[in-house]
């Protein structure tokens, strides 16, 4: 319950935050740097008089975008390569796989920075990393799926009478799949907006002057003897974010598990 | 055993292989110029003629795997593009302080993860086993680059209890260890709720067989059966995990190191790849990768061995 | 002619005296009355069987006696005397330091009962923590008594890990530990269920063998007629949660008073005389034990119901010494 309210209250921060800002967060105002969170700037300002509240507001919507577009496309193209490997021939299955646990055995941030370091910091490229992160591990699960269910008596049946391989794909394999990967994906978007945040704030991913939480917590950083504040401000975001989403992803998960549904 | 080590330590090896295949092919798939590209704002003639020659990219595309993973296997991970210095020394000259931290990370995590883990298996509904539930989401919920930086701005800037910066004067172990402090708390800190909680389900897991029913029934003191009986088969799952934790301490490094300015992997990539430093990044990424990618087999082995119906099938 | 059972004489040299048990289990959707009102005695050295089917309450009884019951049993009421020795005023720490030494549980499943990662060697050594030898005493001991069970070349065996032994080997290992420290009583709960035919009769001739060698009075549990016929001197029948019927083996088997031991009786497919297309059962389910029946608990499925069976709950008759039934049959006997 608690997750779901969290959750909400992120994504009205996402679509409304420029709107309900109380400052402008780009608005530079030198006389007013360094304040402490005080009425009206209740996380204070930053080094160039930024009003850090506002920043953080309208950084949700970077957040929530790049985590939601990236794991949507990411299971997309896990989806497409997961039931290839699970239902191509055993080489192609075979190559996926050792694809992914290549990918797989790269520190995430590590694998984060080489592509970076190839493509230049931007939205887009950091958006296409975290694609590269996660689609293994989505199109692992569903290979898994795929697999199990491909030599089930039911699948069989169908087969025997008649259906082409494409049907017994979207038609019968995929609805089993769907619902534990929906639930997994709403629990790894914190993950996906940490990494945003990280790379951003280790200066490879979403260039200033974007009020991306991770350059909140750069500037932040940068001046933390003389406004240890921003840094405070900076992290409270991705905390509660995280919070939320997990708390989110596990009554989710605990409402479609049939044994707990019973007591509803 | 002696076949399944082999076949284990294979697949590690392919892994890496593939990896360095996947990084070479990265540089290419990449549309236009690769130097221009890599170099941005900074691309002279010189510098973009440099990073082709240091890449090879002047070869036909082949060649350059063929070259690439001949040099990679004699230990040569190129050369880096601002200081001519070769990787592999530079990757040399950091490795130990990341390899410091992320053991220094590892133990205190698990000294404190596993006991708690198990504390609540025992005392399950007790306040001690609610308080170690929130505890254990509370840390997992906050990034470890976000530990760091409040961990500095509480425990350095505020109270002054620990260095800010740097990993302590050579050869003095005690002010190293002293400056290990803080990094490796943040660093550890994530995993301590993990651990705990995996540990708590092992074990409760375990508890409810039959054999602990039967030691039960044969009086043995409650202390031996957790240890011996019981804690014994429940680690198992932890150990595989510790080496999870290993990748996952890998990018968490990469923030503590640059949050406390250690001269570590971590802070040589992000350095590196802020100047747009390919072969350096390159170089430092794969040693990461050949860290992991036996840490994984390692840990499964240990596991195989510690368990002797395994143990016994080979 | 019976005659009720309070006048019965205490036993005199009894291991185990229960009266008056009743455990309840605290459950979310009520007190489950599982054990009500149990009155046995074992004699010292004897072999008495414990016959029920599944959800009797055989097993709850011998985990009461041991002092392992779960969390939400409640004892409601009655005792449980070990020698002299009032079981319920035992402390955690006094009653586990009876478990493994004064008495014993052997459990049904050989394949889980022991610990995969520790060697038998160990788990014999450990069940003597409390003797203070050596180490290389212990570990003589425990080679003696895996030859007493006939495990061939035991010193090398203690090595072993349980996964490289057979189910039946496996149970003789468990029976090794259980009469390991020479327990006063040693509870059997069915032993031999999980086992196939051949073992079973191995490990019954094993139980037949070590009694006499031993000295240990058994508590035999089963839903095995024939096995009980075999091995026990006296049988104690539960329904349900309630004794319903207990005496010597001849009387139970030849002389059984209560309706309920009567039928077992004769669904015993060894007994059957005459070759029918269906074996007989007893009709009707084992009643759900949320609330405490008012009348006889087997009144629901017995051929010999009559009036009071459904209203009054049954006392105990006594049809002759120690043979114990209750029902409401042998208190209307003619004259």
């Amino acid at each position: 319950m608690l997750g779901l309210i969290l959750v909400l209250l992120m994504v009205f921060c996402a679509i409304a935050g420029p709107s309900i800002a109380p400052f402008d967060p780009f608005k530079i105002r030198v006389t007013e740097r360094f304040t402490p969170p005080s009425l009206p700037h209740v996380f204070g300002t930053d080094n160039i008089g930024r009003d850090v509240f506002s920043r953080v507001l309208v950084g949700s919507r970077i957040a929530l975008t790049v985590g939601g577009l990236s794991i949507a496309i990411s299971l997309v193209i896990g989806l497409v390569l997961g039931l290839c490997a699970g239902y191509g021939p055993r080489w192609l299955d075979n190559f996926l796989l050792l694809v992914f646990d290549s990918v797989y055995s790269f520190p995430t941030v590590i694998l984060g920075l080489t592509v970076m370091t190839l493509l230049g910091p931007s939205m887009t490229n950091l958006i296409l990393v975290v694609v590269v992160v996660q689609t293994p591990a989505y199109a692992r699960l569903i290979r898994t799926a795929t697999l199990s269910i491909k030599g089930s008596e039911y699948i069989l049946a169908i087969r025997s009478l008649g259906a082409s391989p494409a049907r017994v794909l979207f038609v019968h394999i995929l609805p089993n799949i769907i619902g534990p990967l929906f639930i997994i994906a709403s629990m790894d978007i914190p993950a996906v907006i940490t990494l945003e945040a990280g790379l951003t704030y280790l200066g490879m991913g979403i260039p200033p002057p974007a009020p991306s939480w991770g350059r909140i917590l750069l500037d932040g950083f940068d001046n933390i003897r003389d406004a240890p504040w921003i840094v405070v401000a900076g992290g409270i975001p991705l905390i509660v974010t995280t919070l939320g989403f997990t708390f989110f992803g596990e009554s989710l998960r605990d409402l479609m598990d049939p044994r707990l549904r019973r007591n509803l | 055993m002696l076949v399944y080590t082999l076949q284990r330590i294979g697949l590690s090896f392919l892994i890496c292989v593939t990896s360095i295949c996947l990084l070479f092919s990265a540089i290419h798939l990449i549309p236009g110029d690769p130097a221009s590209i890599m170099l941005g704002s900074r691309a002279t003639p010189e510098l973009r003629e440099r990073l082709n020659h240091e890449l090879g990219l002047d070869q036909p595309v082949p060649m350059q795997l063929v070259n690439f993973l001949g040099r990679v296997a004699q230990g040569d991970l190129g050369t880096d593009l601002w200081s001519q210095r070769p990787v592999s020394t530079m990757v040399a000259e950091s490795l130990p302080y990341t390899l410091a931290l992320i053991a220094a990370g590892l133990g205190w995590s698990a000294l404190v993860g596993i006991p708690l883990g198990c504390y609540s298996a025992i005392r399950r509904n007790t306040w001690a086993d609610r308080l170690t539930g929130i505890l254990s989401v509370g840390t997992i919920s906050i990034p470890s680059f976000v530990v760091a930086i409040y961990a500095l701005l509480f425990f350095s800037i505020e109270l002054d209890w620990f260095p800010v910066i740097g990993a302590g004067d050579e050869g003095n172990l005690g002010d190293q260890l002293w400056h290990l402090v803080l990094p490796s708390f943040a660093v550890g800190l994530g995993w301590v709720g993990y651990l705990a909680r995996i540990v708590r389900a092992s074990m409760l897991e375990v508890m409810g067989e039959n054999h602990v029913r039967t030691a039960r029934a044969f009086g043995l003191p409650e202390g031996k059966i957790i240890l011996h009986y019981a804690l014994r088969i429940a680690i198992l799952p932890t150990i595989t995990l510790l080496a999870l934790a290993i990748g996952g301490m890998l990018s968490s490094a990469v923030f503590a190191e640059s949050i406390f300015a250690r001269p570590g992997i971590g802070k040589l990539i992000v350095d590196a790849a802020n100047l747009r430093d390919y072969p350096l990044v390159q170089g430092a990424a794969l040693t990461t990768v050949v860290l992991f990618a036996f840490a994984m087999p390692i840990a499964d082995l240990l596991v195989a061995w510690l368990d002797p119906r395994v143990r016994a099938t080979f | 002619m019976a005659m009720p059972a309070e006048e019965r004489s205490a036993k005199s040299d009894s291991v185990l005296e229960v009266r008056g048990l009743s455990i309840e289990f605290r459950t979310p959707t009520g007190s489950v009355h599982a054990l009500r009102h149990i009155d046995f005695d074992i004699p010292r050295g004897s072999v008495v069987g414990l016959v029920g089917e599944s959800g009797s309450g055989k097993s709850t009884l011998a985990l009461a006696i041991m002092g392992l019951m779960p969390g939400n049993a409640v004892l409601r009421d009655g005792s449980i005397r070990f020698g002299d020795i009032d079981l319920r005023s035992l402390r955690p720490a006094a009653l586990r330091a009876l478990r493994g030494d004064r008495i014993s549980m052997v459990f049904q499943d050989p394949m889980t009962s022991l610990n995969p990662v520790r060697s038998i060697g160990d788990q014999m050594t450990d069940i003597q923590y409390r003797n203070g030898t050596s180490m290389p005493d212990k570990r003589r001991k425990a080679a003696d008594m895996l030859r007493k069970v006939g495990i061939p070349d035991p010193e090398r065996q203690l090595d072993r890990y349980p996964h490289e032994f057979s189910g039946g080997m496996r149970q003789r290992i468990v029976i090794a530990m259980g009469i390991l420290e020479q327990p006063e009583l040693l509870i059997a709960d069915e032993p031999t269920t999980a086992l196939d035919v051949t073992m079973e009769a191995q490990i019954v001739q094993l139980l037949r063998q070590l009694r006499g060698e031993v000295n240990t009075s058994i508590l035999f549990i089963s839903h095995n007629l024939g096995l009980i016929a075999e091995l026990c001197d006296f049988v104690v029948v539960l329904y349900a949660g309630e004794v319903v019927e207990q005496g010597s083996v001849r009387d139970i088997f030849h002389r059984p008073k209560h309706p309920y031991t009567q039928a077992l009786l004769e669904c015993d497919p060894v007994r059957i005389e005459e070759v029918r297309r269906e074996l007989p059962t007893i009709p009707g389910d084992v009643p759900n034990l949320l609330k405490a029946p008012a009348g006889c608990v087997f009144a629901p499925r017995c051929p010999k119901m009559f009036d009071p069976c459904a209203i009054q709950h049954p006392a105990d008759y006594e049809t002759s010494p120690g043979h114990v039934a209750r029902c409401h049959l042998l208190g209307a006997l003619p004259s």
